[in-house]
């Protein structure tokens, strides 16, 4: 049993019950009871309905754009076109756009940034799944940490050891005594902020956006049960649920791209050492 | 009791298992994009740009045979007006000269038929005066003898005087018309 579910009983059963309220869903959501549970080197895997959500996603979408590839052909069919509006977007909206002429190789990694949490963030309002992996702060924190790896990689391969960490320690086009002001603030943004933020944003959004799902909808189920004036407010909430399921749709494309464009400004600095 | 349950839990403190599960999925994902997925577009997009440009170059070609070939047309075009130019002149100068062969022609025609005219001309005043020279020499030896009362049949005597007389006239009207010459040798 799904932890919505449980919680669906809950409030199904405070209908029956000596009406002790309204049970709000808290995080008990992203803690779904796992499916199966097994450990490798004494790391503890568990495999719960949120897991198999990822699984499906990255599947479901490597999938989709293999076949969009499969046949590739100079004028494109519906879809090859389809997979090929989202590629461009990421290799020349991003990749050439935003890292800059150098930034073409960087294109299947962005791209595949973009797809997987797109894919993953969507598993929020398909049915049944109902829930993003990316709500879970591991999942965003993988992908923060590769590409806080990966900026400051790019940065000293293009511009050497020296120049890259003195440029970030010594900002130049700054007076000397505002060094003692500036500089923390750029150790702490190039290596700590801009990787916890990345990750933040994308879970925090996606947390958000399956908590407000919930409640409206709970509430909506929970306001229908009771028999006094209540009923007024069950519509609302029912009609919010899906008012804020569009909101969740737009949050989906709006952080996948967020997400993916900041990585390609942080992969611009560190390729053309301008700050 | 849901909630009691997530009280175990920190959202921002995940378990290394999920980690690893999510690095494998994104690890996918590359391996995914990078050997497959990106390749297949960059080769449709350098085949669709191939495309393009070679429709670019082929029309460029095209417009410049096109060009060639006005070109070609234009000097054709104008050799042919030229050579038109130099056929009517030729005309023009032929038909000269062929006027100015029928007009030589004519005068020279002209010329002749005059001539004939004036030789016939000429015969006939000759005609008429061989005839009015004998009509004359019989009736001024008609007269004569008339005058005379002898007849002057003998022929040879006749003639000779005849032609003696008028050989006088001419004479006189050659003196007449010449000089004292004719004169002093009578």
């Amino acid at each position: 049993m799904t932890s919505s579910a449980l919680a669906l009983a809950g409030v199904l059963a405070a209908e029956s019950g000596s009406g002790d309220g309204f049970e709000a869903p808290g995080l008990g959501e992203f803690y779904p009871e796992p499916l199966t549970e097994f450990s490798v080197f004494g790391v503890d895997f568990e495999i719960t309905r949120i897991t198999l959500g990822l699984w499906f996603a990255t599947l479901a979408m490597i999938v989709f754009m293999v076949l969009t590839v499969r046949k590739p052909s100079i004028v494109p069919g519906k879809m090859q076109f389809i997979g090929e509006s989202g590629y461009s977007l990421v290799r020349d909206g991003i990749a050439r756009d935003v890292v800059g002429p150098r930034g073409l190789p960087f294109a299947p990694f962005l791209a595949s940034l973009f797809f997987f949490i797109l894919a993953n963030n969507f598993m929020s309002i398909l049915p049944l799944a109902q829930i993003s992996p990316m709500s879970k702060f591991a999942f965003p924190l993988v992908l923060a940490v590769i590409c806080w790896v990966l900026y400051i990689y790019i940065g000293i391969r293009e511009q050497g050891v020296g120049k890259y960490f003195k440029d970030i320690l010594f900002l130049p086009g700054v007076p000397k005594p505002m060094y003692i002001l500036v500089t923390p603030i750029e150790i702490l943004q190039n290596f700590i902020v801009r990787p916890f933020t990345l990750a933040v944003r994308l879970f925090a959004n996606m947390f958000a956006g399956h908590m407000l799902l919930v409640v409206f909808s709970l509430g909506a189920v929970y306001l229908f049960q009771r028999d006094n004036f209540s009923v007024i407010f069950g519509p609302i909430s029912a009609l919010m649920a899906i008012v804020m399921t569009f909101f969740e749709l737009l949050v989906i494309f709006l952080q996948a791209y967020v997400f993916t464009v900041l990585m390609g400004t942080y992969l611009n600095g560190s390729i053309e050492a301008e700050h | 009791m849901s909630i009691l349950a997530a009280e175990e839990h920190n959202p921002l403190l995940p378990p290394l298992g999920e980690i690893i599960i999510g690095f494998i999925a994104f690890a996918v994902v590359m391996v995914v994009f990078f050997w497959f997925i990106a390749p297949r577009f960059e080769q449709v997009f350098r085949a669709r740009r191939e495309a393009i440009e070679g429709g670019i170059e082929r029309a460029e070609a095209m417009q410049v045979e096109a060009k060639a070939a006005l070109e070609q047309y234009r000097a054709q075009l104008a050799e042919a007006r030229t050579e038109a130019a130099q056929i009517r002149d030729q005309a023009r100068a032929e038909g000269q000269q062929i006027l100015e062969e029928l007009r030589t022609q004519a005068q020279d025609e002209s010329a002749r038929i005059v001539a004939r005219g004036e030789e016939q001309l000429a015969a006939s005043r000759q005609q008429v005066l061989n005839e009015l020279r004998t009509h004359i020499g019989t009736l001024a030896v008609d007269l004569a003898g008339r005058v005379v009362g002898e007849s002057l049949d003998d022929d040879a005597r006749r003639r000779g005087t005849v032609d003696r007389f008028l050989d006088q006239l001419e004479g006189m009207a050659d003196g007449r018309a010449g000089a004292t010459v004719s004169e002093g040798s009578r």
